[in-house]
């Protein structure tokens, strides 16, 4: 017989209860790991198009989105002279209407970029996809969803373009999106001249730190950095972060209630057990430890079952047909700890006043509750 | 007061008053008693005299307004005192058994080993010894909503003796089992306690039960009203 025992057969014998309290806990951990595990994968993707084997992007200071950077294209030019710089490419971020379809994502590039090189040709041929001429490649999804084919034409905002070539794409945004030549894209957007951002891949031996310096003195109004610098202090992923982490911690508070409800009634319930336990030699501390004991076990389990309850959604939404590469769920093991974290802290707090009055209990009173 | 005479009294309760409700009942009024090692006390009255309440105060389970408690030649002054002494000094049983219903009786028996984090092999063997002892040995295994009345209150004196107490508290023991239980069970409290030379102080409204003790102590109105040891 053990502490571990009594807290396990308190556990036991109110299955009811017990599976409530940790249900609550269950599903905050789904939610925050499902929630954060969304946008960290829609992040990725994002970061992904980015970087397209670059190690900086280049693009407008002080912006809070990247569709209102305007970058010099003749910057990419620039760059490409610099002995630092292997690679630079110019990508125009726009969002084009096509019939039924108001919102399709179009990527204005020049014909030597290296991310269409990365996708799967599934009609058509890169040669096709000219600097000078207005043929468009799709995204497989995108060809799918606005029914076309290479040959035929496509209506995209106020012109119309031949398909040149479909594409499938690892990443969902650029599965399901328009590849453009830059200049129809500028033109098409009266953005001429002008591009969203500038990708740099380095030269081999160069650092980033060249870049920012040559950046910092001919073109102070744009600013350079690097990937993971990007990432971190692009606002748009932060608050997309910090969204996920708050809905997530928000159920998590009401797993915390959850708690809390399950331990009270589990304390109210058996008054007189506690107050025997006292009478037994057992101290206000034990006591304590007892309830805590209770509501750490219970979010322990809830977030064993959370954690395989968003596993197994997260996994079965990748698969989806509908959702095919926009859903590329990243459950890290900084998103476990987090939520292991959290779950430990909703035990305590959600403890902390059924362990307080058990442990104040005073055992003859108890005695002669009824 | 000399020392040894001190060390010989197991319990000594001076001049103790206690109240509830914020002082509107008082339940205790001047209460003193002693009573030496090995003595067997019974607490005579009617309901409400403050037979259990003078329990409660000597084990510490109700702290007192006024007036001096010592057992086992400890003052029962603060909470630390009162968990050494309700985990090495003291038994206590109730008027009803108070065991858990969904462990065994063993596991309950061994609740106070858990306060104390004593020997597991050394505490087996004393359970196994004390059920033998109450003639519960071959229900150990079982839960408490299985056993009898009259084995569950023989379940919950083996759990007030698991830490050898030097004395033995109870409160109406036999006042929930019908009449043949209350004088087995009654029986064995006095041959367990006699036998192992442990001190008992009894609260029952019993005159039967309370005629069996070495000593009788009529209470009435918070007061003590006879002692026959006087």
């Amino acid at each position: 017989m053990s502490l571990w025992r009594m807290i396990l057969t308190n556990l036991r014998r109110h299955r009811v209860r017990t599976a409530i309290g940790a249900t609550g806990i269950a599903l905050g951990v789904a939610t925050m790991l499902s929630v954060v595990g969304l946008l960290g994968g829609a992040v990725k993707m994002f970061e992904r198009i980015l970087r397209s084997d670059a190690e900086m992007v280049v693009f407008e200071k002080n912006v809070s989105d990247l569709f209102f950077s305007n970058v010099p294209v003749d910057l990419a030019d620039e760059l490409e002279k610099q002995s630092f710089v292997r690679e630079a490419q110019p990508v125009l971020f726009t969002i084009i209407a096509a019939p039924d379809r108001p919102v399709v994502t179009c990527f204005g590039i020049r014909a030597g970029d290296g991310r269409l090189r990365k996708g799967e040709w599934l009609q058509g041929k890169a040669a096709d996809f000219t600097d000078d001429g207005r043929g468009v490649v799709l995204g497989e999804r995108a060809a799918d969803f606005l029914n076309a084919r290479v040959g035929g034409d496509i209506e995209l905002g106020q012109g119309l373009y031949p398909v040149v070539g479909v594409v499938r794409m690892e990443n969902g945004f650029e599965n399901g999106g328009v590849f453009m030549p830059l200049l129809a894209c500028q033109k098409a957007f009266h953005k001429e001249g002008v591009c969203s951002v500038v990708t740099v891949a380095l030269a081999e031996g160069s650092q980033p730190s060249e870049v920012k310096d040559w950046m910092a003195t001919r073109h102070p109004r744009l600013t350079a950095l690097e990937n993971e610098e990007f990432s971190r202090g692009y606002s748009q992923f932060r608050i997309m972060k910090t969204t996920a982490w708050v809905v997530g911690g928000c159920a998590f508070l009401l797993g915390g209630l959850s708690v809390t409800n399950t331990m009270i009634l589990s304390v109210f319930s058996r008054i007189k057990e506690i107050a025997i336990a006292r009478v037994c030699g057992f101290s206000r501390g034990q006591v304590a430890r007892m309830i805590f004991g209770e509501s750490l076990l219970v979010s322990a389990i809830g977030t064993i079952a959370g954690w395989a309850l968003s596993s197994a959604g997260l996994y079965l939404l990748a698969r989806v047909p509908m959702l095919q590469g926009y859903v590329e769920p990243r459950i890290g093991w900084q998103e476990v700890a987090g939520a292991m974290t959290l779950a430990v802290l909703t035990a305590l707090m959600g403890a902390l006043y059924p362990a307080w009055y058990a442990a104040r209990l005073k055992p003859a009173e108890a005695l002669r509750f009824e | 007061m000399k020392q040894e005479e001190s060390m010989d009294r197991q319990v000594l309760v001076e001049d103790v008053w206690k109240s509830f409700d914020r002082g509107r009942i008082e339940v205790l009024k001047g209460v003193s008693l002693k009573v030496p090692k090995g003595g067997i006390v019974a607490l005579c009255g009617t309901s409400g005299c403050g037979k259990s309440t003078l329990l409660n105060v000597i084990s510490g389970l109700e702290e007192v307004d006024r007036g001096k408690v010592r057992v086992s030649g400890h003052d029962v002054v603060n909470e630390s005192t009162r968990i050494d002494l309700l985990r090495h000094h003291i038994g206590y049983v109730f008027q009803f058994h108070h065991l858990m219903p969904d462990l065994t009786l063993q596991e309950n028996c061994l609740v106070p080993l858990v306060a104390t984090g004593g020997d597991r092999n050394a505490g087996m063997a004393r359970l196994r010894e004390l059920a033998e002892a109450t003639g519960v040995a071959h229900r150990l295994g079982q839960r408490v909503r299985e056993l009898s009345g009259g084995e569950r209150q023989r379940g919950a004196l083996v759990r007030s003796l698991m830490n050898d107490p030097e004395l033995l508290l109870c409160d109406e023991p036999t006042g929930a089992l019908d009449e043949s239980n209350r004088e087995k069970v009654f029986d064995l409290l006095l041959d367990l306690v006699r036998a192992r030379g442990r001190t008992l102080v009894l609260a029952t409204h019993d005159p039967d039960l309370a005629r069996r003790c070495d000593r009788t102590v009529k209470m009435r109105d918070g007061r003590i009203e006879d002692d026959n040891a006087s």
